[in-house]
């Protein structure tokens, strides 16, 4: 028989973070940090809404860009929030969650060869989306040394006549990196001047910690060069409600909707009543969420400190990402061991590209009571480590 | 330390006492010191009155149970309802007593007794205080929340391995 299989799809390796997880949850005490997903679940009036929906019979097919009070709410939301203007009619369309609206945005505006600049490390899907849109990633190596922020130098020289798109996502998975108006208006300067086209995935905009977060696309002159990617899945604990949106100017759009409706219709109705809901009646969950994500992110990285562990401080999304080179060992075999020897599952930083492997990813997004106990193990952990080294 | 800072200790320790200072001060990046320091105060001026654990008595082999008593009374000229409140909450039985809007005055609740103990302390001890009309006494079935915490056993969706 033939081998079926595209070349693209063979080329792609799978995701880094699934082998160490399937052995943790063979492990009935094991700790794991590992779910990029908030542990809180929706607020009980957001579930309400989406319930009502179902009751009410509202099960039909919403138009293909989603239902127009939802997409008044997101543009009311992204003006009060971001400073960001877009209408409703035809800029703003719902999507299943922002994954699908990068892969669309992607694949709707490359053309096979188009190189695509992405900072790493960056969410394991990055990548991989390039390629399956027939572009060619084009990774900038980050580093703690500049907290993981994009620099206009590092952007400017990796620039090529082939460069068409910059996708970035700030605050970042798995760094906690973020990105101020001063390192963006940087950024937009270069992105003009080479006439590319900017993705934002702002999906952690809300989880921002000392100060609110700046879009891209708010920059003067960016708005018509940005597509802004958002959802409901961080701010609202909806992950499995699979609710996003894309921000789009109109020129690029109608292209982009093209391959939404194409492929996927519309967003689930239940689950657009209930963004609904989130976006009129959310704002207090979502604060009292980010205070504890606050309040976590501040003691992991109290414990590191005190355990010698060096790390950056992230200033956004739930994600801790220390650096564990002085244990002489890659941040695949780190984690094992860690795993292995105090039952305590992270990521390692090399799934999410390979300038991450000094590092490991410990999400946040775990009870405090968790955290703790992980934090006691991993100190258990590097003692030991210490004590065979010296 | 403002006010806003304050109230988040409190709430913090509401929700779990058993964080420590050295705990809660690097949560809110403020200084043990000062943390301990406004802890002491509380104490000291009775905004915090304990530290207690929250016990599901329904999950032990315990056959208490807990009830409600409305209360009607006629308040005493001078002293409004504080005398009788004085007279209710002296005895160990009662576990809370809150003075109430709309159609009753007082509610008392009880923790931990036995249907027969109930009965005793309504028709001899509380009935017969001075100025109470009447008493309504509801007993409670079950327990689905306290102080916040939901006491069911609520079954919680295993978070799944996801590539993010």
């Amino acid at each position: 028989m033939r081998d079926f299989v595209n070349d693209v799809i063979k080329g792609i390796k799978p995701s880094g973070i699934r082998k160490l997880f399937d052995v943790a949850d063979e492990m009935p005490d094991a700790i794991s940090l590992g779910v990029g997903e908030p542990d809180f679940e929706t607020p009980w009036h957001i579930r309400e809404e989406g319930m009502y929906a179902l009751q009410k019979g509202r099960t039909f097919y919403t138009s293909n860009a989603g239902m127009p009070e939802l997409r008044e709410a997101i543009a009311e939301y992204v003006k009060r929030k971001y400073k960001l203007h877009y209408d409703p009619k035809n800029e703003i369309c719902i999507t299943i969650g922002g994954s699908e609206a990068i892969d669309a945005s992607l694949r709707a505006v490359i053309n096979p060869g188009d190189e695509v600049i992405y900072p790493e490390p960056c969410y394991v899907s990055y990548e991989p989306c390039i390629r399956l849109a027939y572009g060619v990633p084009v990774k900038l190596e980050l580093t703690a040394e500049t907290e993981f922020r994009l620099t206009p130098e590092i952007l400017e020289a990796a620039i090529t006549p082939k460069s068409k798109v910059l996708l970035i996502s700030y605050p970042n998975n798995p760094t906690g990196a973020i990105m101020e108006q001063k390192d963006l208006e940087k950024i937009a300067e270069v992105v003009k001047k080479h006439d590319l086209l900017v993705i934002s995935d702002e999906i952690y905009s809300e989880l921002s910690y000392r100060k609110p977060h700046v879009s891209i696309a708010s920059l003067p002159g960016m708005k018509e060069r940005c597509v802004v990617i958002n959802g409901f899945s961080k701010a609202f604990a909806m992950t499995g409600w699979r609710l996003g949106y894309f921000l789009a100017p109109k020129e690029l759009y109608g292209s982009i909707i093209k391959i939404h409706q194409f492929g996927i219709m519309c967003a689930p109705t239940a689950s657009q009543y209930a963004g609904i809901e989130a976006l009129k009646e959310g704002e207090a969950d979502v604060r009292e969420m980010r205070t504890a994500y606050d309040e976590r992110r501040r003691y992991l990285l109290a414990v590191l400190k005190e355990l010698g562990i060096p790390c950056f401080e992230p200033l956004g999304a739930f994600y801790i990402f220390p650096d564990i080179s002085q244990f002489g060992m890659s941040s695949e075999e780190f984690c094992e061991k860690l795993l292995k020897e105090q039952k305590v599952a992270v990521v390692p930083g090399s799934a999410f590209g390979d300038c991450g492997d000094k590092h490991v990813r410990i999400s946040y997004a775990y009870s405090l009571d968790e955290l703790k106990e992980a934090m006691e193990r991993l100190r258990r952990f590097v003692t030991n480590l210490r004590e065979k080294q010296a | 330390m403002d006010r806003h800072t304050e109230e988040r200790i409190l709430e913090l320790l509401e929700k779990d006492a058993k964080l420590k200072a050295s705990e809660l001060a690097v949560m809110l990046g403020l200084e043990e010191d000062d943390v301990s320091a406004a802890i002491n105060n509380f104490e000291k001026t009775g905004i915090i009155r304990g530290y207690h654990a929250l016990v599901n008595w329904d999950k032990t082999d315990d056959e208490k149970v807990s009830a409600l008593i409305e209360l009607k009374v006629t308040p005493q000229r001078g002293n409004g309802f504080d005398k009788i409140a004085e007279k209710i909450y002296q005895y160990p039985e009662v576990d809370s007593l809150y003075l109430m809007s709309g159609r009753f005055d007082f509610t008392v609740m009880l923790r931990k007794a036995t249907m027969k103990e109930i009965a005793h302390f309504v028709a001899s001890k509380l009935a017969v205080i001075d100025g109470v009309q009447s008493t309504a006494t509801h007993v409670v079935l079950l327990r689905y929340k306290d102080r916040g915490f939901i006491m069911t056993d609520e079954e919680k969706q295993k978070r799944m391995m996801v590539n993010l």
